[in-house]
């Protein structure tokens, strides 16, 4: 046990501010969640249909996130050309975004008259309105936040174990499978799981690009802006539960760092 | 828009004194000269309406600067629960202007109302005539959470069509969006909104049982806040509405 071991004892001040900004909405929040009523608010059909579909399209996100952002992650972290520089700063442009201008974004390239649209209208595939315009709106959003945490561990230093095990005659392949993503495997799981509070958390995007309706696209931040027009304590209860699944999801997170 | 503003602007002072044909300015009733700045908490849907009239309202007197705070209703009276400043609240409708009614300082009078109409993109490429034919289109309305979605359950209701929207909207202009930028084949909006939105989308009105009523009142006893209230309700204030396309409460 020790505080700010070493540091100037002055730093606490503006330290315990920082920590106050988040902790006293926190706060605020939990003094007005309605507790009895909060059984009867959290199990409403709306609720348990915003919750299944956040939880489920969240997931699915996550999933694609890893599939498509740790190879983005390895080729940005181990390539060195002209440009890299620039690509890095779109690929990770969604995180300074505002997320309704990546919903504008979304519906300017998949919307029916978008950029792919009618190409996908001829195709018979329609993405707006559906739980698939959601994992979009998701994986838009949370990719980066993936792509970021992972490319800072893979930068780490662990190349001199890839030039071992390529001197030993191990291909490409095997290096990727048994010597690189086994180091960065406690980066990954928690990059993903980062990746999967942001799309749980996403809003904006999803209501510009995917709409709101009752099991199919209205997810649990959008049920909560709803429910605040007509009760309250509805959406403080909702926010609640939101608020609970990413405290648990950052300690996951936090407890595998821990031993380091 | 302009022509057509005028002519209403005719019409009603014809109506009224059955002379002169020029609108002028209210003046204001009282005898002193009214100063100072003028808060208005008005619903969304006014904007367009109450900015106009802001402006006029200061023409008519140069000492008063009126500032608007546009949002949702019922966004507006969380706001001014919380202790937004605020003179006077213009509301889409009676049951936010009833969650604020601790915060006024006079009883609530109508000013204007607002009906919901079908709107399409240009071209109308699912060939909606009726209200009936949005059963089957690919519809977006207002959630019944907010006025305009109670208004369409109600208009739903009254016509005994079953509407099977592909999203319910938190808002009005929400739904005007996905109407403008073809992602739905239909919405129902305010009338209001349809008059905004000109050649952006093709109108269908149909038979309407809902009005949906515009209440304001004033948050403190102000003189300002009390001219102001006046002028909306003013001849002069109507007609301005009703350029918008706001009908008499």
């Amino acid at each position: 046990m020790s505080l700010a071991a070493g540091l100037p004892r002055w730093l606490l001040i503006p330290a315990a501010l920082g920590a106050a900004i988040v902790l006293v909405p926190i706060a605020g929040l939990l003094g007005r969640v309605p507790w009895a009523r909060l059984p009867e608010l959290l199990t409403t059909e709306a609720s348990l249909d915003a919750l299944a579909l956040s939880v489920g399209t969240a997931g699915v996100s996550t999933i694609l996130c890893l599939l498509l952002g740790v190879p983005l992650a390895l080729v940005l972290a181990r390539s060195e050309f002209r440009g890299l520089a620039l690509l890095r700063a779109v690929v990770l442009l969604p995180l300074v975004l505002p997320p309704v201008v990546g919903g504008l974004a979304l519906l300017a390239a998949f919307g029916r008259n978008g950029l792919l649209g009618e190409t996908l209208e001829l195709a018979g595939i329609r993405l707006a309105f559906t739980s698939v315009a959601v994992v979009l709106a998701q994986v838009f959003v949370s990719l980066p936040f993936l792509v970021l945490s992972l490319e800072g561990a893979l930068r780490l230093g662990h190349r001199r174990y890839e030039q071992v095990a390529a001197s030993l005659g191990a291909s490409p392949s095997v290096t990727l499978r048994r010597v690189t993503l086994p180091l960065v495997l406690p980066a990954v799981g928690a990059a993903a799981v980062l990746a999967f509070a942001r799309a749980l958390g996403e809003f904006g995007a999803t209501l510009t690009f995917a709409g709101s309706y009752q099991g199919t696209t209205r997810t649990l931040p959008l049920e909560i802006y709803l429910q605040r027009e007509v009760d309250p304590d509805a959406a403080i209860a909702l926010s609640l539960l939101l608020v609970v699944v990413a405290v648990v999801g950052v300690l996951l997170t936090t407890a595998r760092r821990a031993p380091r | 828009m302009r022509i057509r503003s005028l002519a209403v602007a005719g019409l009603a002072l014809l109506a009224v004194a059955g002379c002169s044909a020029s609108p002028t300015p209210a003046p204001s009733s009282s005898a002193a000269a009214l100063e100072g700045t003028l808060t208005v908490a008005a619903a969304a849907s006014l904007q367009n309406a109450f900015t106009e009239l802001g402006d006029l309202f200061e023409g008519a007197n140069p000492e008063v600067t009126v500032e608007f705070a546009f949002a949702g209703s019922s966004a507006l009276v969380a706001q001014l629960q919380e202790g937004a400043p605020g003179d006077v609240f213009a509301s889409a409708d009676a049951a936010n202007m009833e969650k604020a009614s601790e915060l006024l300082s006079g009883d609530p009078e109508l000013f204007a109302g607002n009906t919901l109409t079908i709107v399409t993109p240009p071209g109308n490429p699912s060939g909606i005539e009726s209200f009936a034919d949005l059963a089957d289109a690919r519809l977006v309305v207002c959630a019944a959470q907010v006025p305009c979605g109670t208004a369409t359950a109600a208009e739903a209701d009254a016509a005994g069509v079953t509407l099977s929207p592909v999203s319910e909207e938190q808002s009005v202009t929400d739904v005007l969006g996905r109407v403008t930028s073809g992602e739905a084949d239909a919405g129902l909006v305010y009338a209001t909104d349809a008059e905004a939105a000109g050649d952006a989308v093709e109108r269908i009105d149909f038979d309407t049982t809902v009005v949906n009523e515009y209440p304001i009142a004033a948050l403190n006893d102000s003189e300002v806040a009390a001219a102001f209230i006046a002028f909306v309700l003013s001849d002069e204030g109507r007609s301005v509405l009703a350029s918008y396309g706001f009908k008499a409460p």
